[in-house]
């Protein structure tokens, strides 16, 4: 417990602290003016910061909505038809997921390079959309499954159309499992915007949170407190969301992964 | 009904309708690349053009020492990072499972290194590790266990183990939490039993829990196994591999000669040695998934 949080509570604490006193050896354990100044301060420091905060949502949102589009009808499917290649197809999915986009790099960048892709949206995008799809999948196959196809039978019998059904009865049934996946991609994709965002793109104005913090390490002494205070605001968002969600994703998650 | 309506048939033909959008957009984003990658690690392909070389890359590649060394480096630290992931998440699941006062709060409290975005847990941790200021070093040099500053990423050894536990520290809630909903998928009437029997908590833990939950055990060390070998921010961000090579594995190295220097061939070679080795562990894992759904299906 110690081992897991003591790395939050100090970069809050070290956040708080006026830089002198963090720049002191040995470490003091103790400051006796605390405050909110790094968060003020470090807008200034990290002159992109609203723009990085901006671009890890962008990404995030258009990331997760694409994801969306391409599993629904693919878990659908899954869901309700037999057809060959069914479980091996789903099984492809599972290794997938085990591979590193590390792997895939290489020819990814050379084909982002022809198309002139290179340093835009779409090259931290793309990639990004593809490591999402299979898990996703294989959540809301699980959510569709629960829905009776009984009530789909019944409304074929009266007469519904595929449209329809699709519309009026799993729709409205599927929102939860909608929202869930939906909400797996958008902290799936926000937490993975770095491989590909340090490989793909270079220029400031396009860069995510994560990498653009990274490449302030690089230059500059650091200045500590800001940096925590900013990497703070960088967590915020999927920390807000996972905690009034954990308990769905975490029970789909391990379902899926586990019993299958 | 449904299926007597349609015929089976224009039935396969609207699934894989459904399907074919995220399939093809695999096969382009995921497919391809990987047999581009094949392909490209018998050229000297770089920023400049490529010529088909055969094997020179690969014949390089084992006969350099320095390489033979990554992947046993790769594998030792693979093994004491999962393990200990495991031996850690096995004991908190068993305190989380517990009757304890509080224990909700704690099943969320120990996942933010999960969800958090690994590269910014990381900058974290660079400033844990610093080595004038941070305040390991500084709890060490308190305590007198350290004599003056050191910087923990700054020796090969040290390196060697602060990479291991920060990359401990963002797997084990994963591990965690898959265990305790393992535990919770107990029968409870075998614990009643066990009790009637009058079988201790440590009996009941090595008799029923262990036993019961070992098929989760053993895929979650496959998958970890897996994650771990992947795992490329942590180490990156920290060290970039150094110092001198001393914590560059396979995933580090592989990145460096391909996107650090451009040579794509070299890199390709790397890849495909990477991809061979995970093909492997999902393999085993797929296999392994597969025996125990055939069990549970027979129950």
């Amino acid at each position: 417990m110690i081992f897991i949080l003591l790395p939050f509570v100090e970069m809050f604490y070290a956040s708080l602290r006026p830089l002198d006193h963090l720049f002191r050896s040995p470490y003091q354990f103790y400051s006796d003016d605390l405050s909110f100044w790094a968060y003020r301060e470090m807008w200034n420091t990290v002159p992109m910061l609203p723009r990085y905060i901006f671009n890890s949502f962008f990404l995030a949102s258009v990331t997760s909505i694409i994801t969306l589009l391409f599993v629904i009808p693919a878990a659908y499917s899954y869901a309700r038809f037999k057809f060959p290649f069914k479980n091996s197809s789903l099984y492809i999915l599972l290794a997938i997921n085990m591979f590193s986009g590390a792997v895939l790099l290489i020819p990814l960048y050379k084909v982002l390079r022809t198309f002139g892709l290179l340093n835009t949206y779409q090259a931290m995008i793309v990639p990004g959309v593809a490591f999402l799809i299979p898990t996703a999948i294989w959540l809301l196959k699980s959510y569709f499954e629960k829905i009776p196809i009984d009530l789909e039978e019944a409304a074929f019998v009266d007469g519904a159309s595929r449209v329809q059904i699709l519309r009026h009865i799993i729709a409205p049934l599927s929102t939860p499992g909608l929202v869930v996946v939906g909400i797996y991609a958008f902290i799936g994709s926000y937490a993975q915007q770095f491989l590909f965002a340090i490989t793909f793109n270079q220029k400031k104005e396009y860069m995510p949170i994560p990498s653009g913090l990274y490449e302030f390490i690089g230059y500059t002494t650091v200045k500590w407190n800001e940096m925590m205070a900013a990497s703070l605001v960088g967590i915020a968002p999927v920390l807000i969301i996972f905690l009034f969600l954990q308990k769905y994703i975490v029970a789909g998650l391990t379902s899926g992964a586990v019993k299958n | 009904m449904n299926k007597k309506l349609k015929s089976y048939t224009t039935q396969t033909y609207i699934a894989y309708a459904l399907i074919a959008p995220a399939a093809l957009y695999i096969i382009l984003i995921v497919a391809w690349p990987l047999l581009e990658t094949i392909r490209l690690s018998f050229t000297n392909s770089s920023l400049a053009g490529e010529d088909y070389v055969g094997l020179e890359n690969y014949q390089k590649m084992f006969s350099s020492k320095k390489f033979n060394g990554i992947v046993t480096r790769t594998f030792v630290w693979m093994f004491f990072s999962v393990s200990l992931k495991l031996i850690i998440g096995l004991i908190g699941a068993v305190l989380l499972n517990a009757n304890l006062k509080g224990r909700s709060i704690f099943r969320v409290l120990v996942m933010p290194p999960w969800v958090v975005p690994i590269a910014i847990g990381m900058l974290g941790w660079l400033w844990l590790y610093n080595g004038y200021f941070g305040i390991i070093a500084g709890v060490g040099m308190r305590t007198g266990i350290l004599d003056g500053p050191f910087g923990f990423l700054a020796y090969k050894q040290s390196a060697f183990i602060s990479t291991i536990i920060a990359d401990v520290w963002v797997g084990t809630p994963m591990v965690t939490v898959f265990f305790l909903a393992a535990m919770q998928g107990v029968p409870r009437d075998l614990y009643e039993a066990a009790y009637c029997d009058g079988a201790s908590r440590w009996d009941r833990f090595f008799k029923i829990t262990l036993p019961q939950i070992t098929p989760v055990i053993i895929t979650m060390s496959l998958l970890s196994a897996i994650w771990t070998f992947n795992s490329f921010e942590i180490i990156w961000i920290l060290t970039e591999g150094g110092p001198r090579g001393s914590t560059t594995t396979l995933i580090i190295d592989t990145y460096k000669q391909a996107l650090g220097n451009y040579k794509f061939g070299r890199g390709a070679a790397r890849a495909v040695v990477v991809m061979i080795l995970l093909m492997l562990f999902a393999g085993f894992y797929l296999a392994l998934l597969a025996r125990i759904n055939k069990k549970i299906s027979h129950e």
